[in-house]
């Protein structure tokens, strides 16, 4: 069953991720940092109202996970080099940790 | 505004993304993160970060649009996960484990960005522009 849930949550996060990149993406990748930031914020908030079990699975690890990226993340702060990579790659990494602290906090 | 995608490729998105996010899921059942340095989701992260970056590579990846982003905004972007990771450095800094949450954020960002630049010499950057407008890298 929880593989399942997982699935489910996952074809539900992936495909919103695509689609805000694919509007928001431009020289600066803002879809991908704000996919990253807000799945961020949002475990962050599940994980505050101790939700587990096979609802986790399918809000956390399915759309969460699904949501944000590390992948596309890596090769997008490569691709935009020392200066705008390393500016975009501090905004990610941090701006996901405080939205999580936030949410948390929130939740 | 740019028109959407082609529902196809969203279907792709969403069916790639499912068994990403599953084998992750697996990796975690057997491999249990712990309370410790999370070295599963670290493992994940950078086998899925290689991953994507060796996809220019292929021919049969770069002649397909559909493969293109089934297998890279959709398996491997279901496969990594970016959430997780601010979560685990979240519990080690409530913990008070400043030093063990600022590494894990830092080798994991080093390791993945590193593995990129190592995929990417397979293949050229003429390739890594034709994926990147495919939307390989969404």
């Amino acid at each position: 069953m929880t593989p399942l849930v997982v699935a489910l949550g996952a074809a539900v996060g992936a495909p919103l991720r695509f689609l805000a990149g694919h509007w928001l993406d431009g020289r600066f990748p803002w879809g991908t940092l704000l996919v990253n930031v807000v799945g961020s914020f949002l475990l962050g908030l599940l994980s505050a109202r101790s939700v587990d079990g096979d609802v986790m699975a399918l809000l956390g690890t399915g759309v969460c996970g699904g949501f944000t990226t590390y992948s596309a993340f890596a090769v997008k702060a490569h691709e935009l080099g020392a200066r705008t990579g390393s500016t975009y790659a501090a905004a990610t990494v941090l701006g996901a940790l405080a939205a999580c602290v936030l949410g948390f906090a929130l939740g | 505004m740019r028109p959407a995608p082609p529902w196809r490729l969203v279907a792709a998105v969403a069916v790639g993304g499912a068994v990403g996010a599953v084998l992750r899921w697996s990796v975690g059942e057997v491999a249990p993160d712990g309370s410790g340095f999370p070295f599963g989701t670290l493992a994940i992260n950078l086998l899925g970060s290689f991953a994507l970056a060796l996809l220019p590579a292929l021919d049969a990846v770069r002649r397909s649009r559909l493969l293109t982003v089934g297998l890279g905004p959709g398996l491997l972007g279901g496969f990594t996960t970016l959430s997780a990771t601010s979560e685990q450095a979240r519990v080690l800094l409530a913990d008070d484990r400043v030093l063990v949450a600022a590494s894990y954020l830092l080798v994991t960002l080093g390791a993945c960005v590193a593995g990129v630049a190592l995929a990417h010499r397979w293949s050229s950057p003429a390739a890594q522009r034709v994926f990147e407008a495919a939307e390989g890298n969404e």
